[in-house]
Parts: C-alpha cells; sequence; structure tokens
C-alpha cells in the first residue's frame, strides 16, 4: 500500500510560519479530508504533498523516498493534483485539456490508441463524455470543474490531491464527484482532498485532519475529529455534530 | 470552429510557399521570365536570378520561420496572444547589439562580430523576460517588461545614433535597422540559417511543455515539466532564431504576431499544434510582404520592416480591442 508522508514539515514565507512541524502519513485507498479555517495552510500543505513545493523545512515523501528526489515526470505519473483556482490559459476543446493528463505518460510517438481509450474512460467516470467537442470557454464552472477532474484520471495516478473539488459544484454534481472519489478510493487511489463544507468532510471521508494556523489540531476518523472542542479551536465557531437523515451534519450555532 | 484537417492545412501552406517562392525569383523591378531559366548562359538576367534574388528568397524563408515560430513559441509560453520577439523587446535588444558593433566600426574587422552580438542582445532581451515571469507571469507584467526592453534599446540605439563618430556610420545603422531583404548575399545566408535551424529545432522541442502550460505554471510542473529546462530551452531557441534574423535583416515585426493568429482558426488554439504550421505561415508572410515591397511603384524600395509595421500596427489595434475585454 502506497504511502504519502510528511516530516515535520515547515513553510516559511518571509517572517511568517504557514505551516509549522507538521507530520502525518497517508494511506492509499482512502479519502483523507484536510479542513481548517481561512488561511490555516491547507492549500500549502497539499502543494507540499504534491511535491509542487519545497518546504522550508523537513520532508514530504511518497513511499519513503522524498519528493524531491524523485524526477519530476516519474511523480507526476503517480500523483496527480487539482490546484483550487485552475488556469486554463486557451480557449481548446474539452477532450484536448482532458488529453493533457496523459503528459507524463506519453512517449515520443505521441497518443496511442491506449491513450485514447484511457481518456474516454476517464471522460466517462467523471461524466463528461457529452461535452468532449464543446470549447472550454463555453462550459459552465462546475462542467469545467468536472472536466478537470477527468483531466486529473487520464493520467491513470495512484494519488490525487485536489484542493476544493466541491468548490462551485451545485449539491447534484457534489454528490457525484464525491461518490467518484469514493469508488476511486475503493479501488486503491489515495484521495487527499481539502474542503470547506464540514458535513460533507463527515460524510465523504475515512479520515480527516484539522489544520489551524499551520499545525495539526486533530486527525482522527470523522466520527470524532470533529468535536465541539476542536470546531471552537479552530474555527472560533460554537457548533454541535448532529445526525441528519442524509449523514452527519454540523449544525453551527454562533461565532464565540 | 473545427479546425481543417492537418494534411490539408500543411498541403495548403507549402503550395503557398512553393508559388511565393516562385514569384520571389521571377517578379521585382526588372522581371525574369520563364524563357530566361530554359537558357541561362544568353540572359545576363540569370545573375540577377542567382546572386541576388536566390538569397533574398532564402533569406525571406529562413527569417519568417525564424519569426513565425519564435511568435508561437512566446505566445504559447506567455500564454499571451499579444507576445510576439517586436512586442516583447527582443528583436529591439538584437538590434541594439548589432548597432553597437556597427558604431564601433567592427564589423569591418570582424564579418561575425554583428550575428554574435544580435543574438547576445536577443538572449539578455529574453531572459530579462523570463527572470521577469518567473515571480508573476501575468499578462501584463509581460507587456511592460517588453516596454521596457523596447525604450531601453530604443534609447541606446539613439545614443549610438548621436554619438556616431561619421555620417556614414549614421547611415549604415539607420538603413540597417528599417528591416529589408534588399540586396542580401549568400553571405547573409551563411550566417543566419544554421543559428535559425538550431534555434527552431530548440524551439520544437517544447511543444509539449507549451501544450501543459494551458493549465498554467502550477499545473504544468503537475504534469511533470520541467519550468526551469523549458524556460531555458525556449530563451536560448528564440534568442538563436530572432537574433539570428535581426542581424541579418535588420527589425521586421509583427510576423511572429500575426502567423500564429492567422493560424489558430485553422489548427485549434492547442500551443503545441501551433509550432510547424507557424515555421511555414511566417515564411508565408515574409516572402509575401517582400514580394509586395519590390512591386510598390515608388523610387525607392519601401524597406520591408517599414512595410509590415504598417500593416502589423492596425492589426495589433483589432487585437488589442478584442482583447480589452478579458483583461479589464
Amino acid at each position: 500500500m502506497s504511502v504519502l508522508s510528511c516530516t515535520d514539515l515547515g513553510v516559511r514565507i518571509g517572517q511568517r510560519a504557514i505551516l509549522s512541524a507538521v507530520s502525518l502519513s497517508i494511506e492509499a485507498g482512502r479519502v483523507t479530508a484536510i479542513v481548517g479555517p481561512n488561511g490555516a495552510g491547507k492549500s500549502t500543505l497539499l502543494s507540499c504533498l504534491a511535491g509542487l513545493r519545497e518546504p522550508s523545512s523537513g520532508l514530504a515523501a511518497l513511499d519513503s523516498v522524498a519528493l524531491s528526489a524523485i524526477k519530476p515526470r516519474d511523480r507526476a505519473r503517480r500523483l496527480a493534483f487539482l490546484p483550487q483556482t485552475p488556469e486554463i490559459a486557451w480557449s481548446v476543446e474539452a477532450r484536448t485539456l482532458i488529453e493533457l493528463g496523459r503528459t507524463p505518460l506519453i512517449g515520443a510517438r505521441g497518443q496511442t490508441a491506449e491513450d485514447r481509450t484511457v481518456v474516454d474512460r476517464a471522460m466517462a467516470a467523471a461524466n463528461v463524455s457529452e461535452f468532449e467537442h464543446r470549447i472550454v470557454d463555453t462550459l459552465s464552472g462546475g462542467e469545467r470543474a468536472r472536466v478537470l477532474i477527468a483531466r486529473a484520471l487520464a493520467g491513470e495516478p495512484q494519488w490525487l490531491l485536489a484542493d476544493e473539488p466541491l468548490a462551485g459544484l451545485d449539491p447534484a454534481h457534489q454528490l457525484d464527484a464525491a461518490a467518484l472519489f469514493r469508488r476511486l478510493a475503493d479501488e486503491g487511489i489515495g484521495i487527499v482532498v481539502t474542503l470547506h463544507d464540514l458535513s460533507m468532510a463527515l460524510r465523504l471521508s475515512d479520515r480527516i485532519i484539522v489544520l489551524a494556523d499551520g499545525a495539526v489540531l486533530a486527525d482522527e476518523p470523522p466520527a470524532t475529529a470533529l468535536s465541539a472542542e476542536v470546531l471552537k479551536r479552530a474555527y472560533g465557531i460554537e457548533a454541535i455534530l448532529t445526525r441528519g437523515p442524509g449523514g452527519p451534519l454540523i449544525d453551527v450555532i454562533r461565532r464565540t | 470552429m473545427r479546425p481543417v484537417s492537418r494534411s490539408l492545412l500543411y498541403a495548403g501552406l507549402l503550395v503557398a510557399l512553393l508559388l511565393l517562392s516562385g514569384v520571389s525569383l521571377i517578379a521585382g523591378k526588372v522581371w525574369v521570365p520563364w524563357n530566361v531559366w530554359v537558357s541561362p548562359e544568353a540572359d545576363p538576367r540569370w545573375a540577377i536570378v542567382f546572386e541576388l534574388r536566390l538569397p533574398r528568397t532564402l533569406l525571406g524563408l529562413a527569417v519568417g520561420a525564424a519569426l513565425g515560430l519564435s511568435g508561437a513559441v512566446l505566445q504559447g509560453y506567455t500564454r499571451n496572444p499579444l507576445a510576439d520577439p517586436g512586442v516583447l523587446g527582443v528583436s529591439a535588444m538584437a538590434a541594439l547589439g548589432a548597432v553597437l558593433t556597427l558604431y564601433y566600426g567592427v564589423t569591418a574587422v570582424v564579418p561575425w562580430a554583428l550575428p554574435v552580438a544580435a543574438v547576445s542582445g536577443a538572449l539578455i532581451g529574453v531572459a530579462i523576460l523570463m527572470v521577469l515571469s518567473g515571480s508573476a507571469s501575468s499578462l501584463v507584467t509581460f507587456i511592460l517588461a517588453g516596454a521596457i526592453l523596447n525604450i531601453l534599446s530604443s534609447a541606446g540605439v539613439s545614443l549610438a545614433l548621436s554619438l556616431a563618430p561619421n555620417p556614414w556610420a549614421v547611415n549604415e545603422i539607420v538603413d540597417w535597422l528599417m528591416g529589408s531583404l534588399a540586396d542580401r548575399s549568400f553571405e547573409e545566408v551563411t550566417i543566419a540559417l544554421p543559428l535559425i535551424v538550431l534555434g527552431c529545432g530548440l524551439m520544437l522541442t517544447t511543444g509539449r511543455a507549451l501544450d501543459a502550460l494551458t493549465l498554467g505554471e502550477v499545473g504544468a510542473r503537475s504534469l511533470g515539466i520541467s519550468m526551469g529546462r523549458t524556460r531555458w530551452t525556449l530563451a536560448v531557441g528564440v534568442a538563436l532564431a530572432a537574433g539570428a534574423s535581426v542581424a541579418v535583416t535588420g527589425v521586421i515585426g509583427f510576423v511572429g504576431l500575426v502567423t500564429p493568429h492567422l493560424l489558430r482558426p485553422l489548427v485549434g488554439a492547442r500551443p503545441g499544434a501551433l509550432l510547424v504550421p507557424s515555421i511555414l505561415g511566417g515564411a508565408v508572410v515574409v516572402l509575401a510582404g517582400d514580394i509586395l515591397v519590390r512591386l510598390t511603384p515608388t523610387a525607392g524600395e519601401v524597406k520591408l520592416g517599414v512595410a509590415m509595421a504598417a500593416l502589423g500596427a492596425p492589426f495589433f489595434l483589432v487585437l488589442l480591442l478584442r482583447l480589452r475585454r478579458t483583461i479589464a
């Protein structure tokens, strides 16, 4: 089982510590959610785990090999990353964009029939086959988000790290995306997502890591991670964990 | 719009190139009809074709290819449809390098000093752009950096002109700056061609990285693209190709800007798909422009650089008006 980990990870920007002494070990085949208030360091942690940011101290490793020591192309074959505000610079067709996910796998000969099959499968999984030939500019925000998920799947990664993948999706497509992440995890892929929606984090994940002020405040299964005490300390809110017909819910009562 | 099929596009561009090359050999102040070609010894006009028009046509092809590809690559890298070696000040920096060698009269003693200086100037220009883009590669920073390079190099050129030791030096510099393919010989071809081929070769290796950059720098890095390597391959490639072009023809602007734009509706917006068509398209644009200036009925020949600027400026304006909505 593949393991993504970090040890004593610290990131400083100038004098400000964004992350300090974060140590984690995340297993593949599960959905791990990173939650926390704005500015807690979620995105920074995720980009360190994706090997896209060099930590100021400590290290991030994939199967005990430092990410900085893995060739970028090899790293990209194993680990896909979805940034929070993805840039799409040119008005290309959705399929062209999704095919970019195969970049680290394509040899000198260019696309093969197998590459095309995998892209078709990724599009089907993310439910975007119908707008294969639409220009990305003409897609709605939610449609574009799904196209970008398909782009990540097209690389057949062992790990999928996504920064706020559900932001901008309507409730129905949030459920679809959550179900897709669940299915991918069941197939053995490691899913690490940052989330703002705490109830969604409870329902979607196998493990919740609560970050506050650049440090890990809680790291537990969903049933216990989001206790009233943790929510108070992390977010400065009074909230309780209840149970609705659709699953667990965080009911926010007031600011403390 | 559905892009046209690749083979059709290539066929079209190649036919256009062949036709234009033929016309370029025949057309000018003195027309060289087909029968001269059949019996070369009998007609002195044969010399015009071989010693003037052939090198001119070859240079037109090479310089057009270099500028077209440089434009496509710079647009892909900066994710900015306004990028081109001229707009971003790379050509101007190459010109400054060349002017300095003309000013000091080095070219009379060391003939290869000018191309070396032009390529070095271009390399310094691209390096400054890349350093600026490393921290914040927004459209605005790029255009501003280009403006700064253009101002800097034109100040340097003006300084060289005002301090020029004699009127001949001034004349030589001004004449050269305007950009032209006229009166070139095989000497220029042998100087420029190897550098242009090498530069284009380097630029063509960046196709996949440019495609990945559609997803931004973070997106490209997450796909395993090494930004450092891409940046320097591209910088050296553009500097060699654009610098060598400026060295032999002076500054010919807007080719790199216009060519990818004309081709984008035909091949789609994927940057890597634009590279080879831009080589052919740039050559078509320069050859067509050069034939036009030769046929313009003026006392002296209109300089190609001047004509391209006259055609390119309105194009740039239209582009800017269209872009205004997206960058506002």
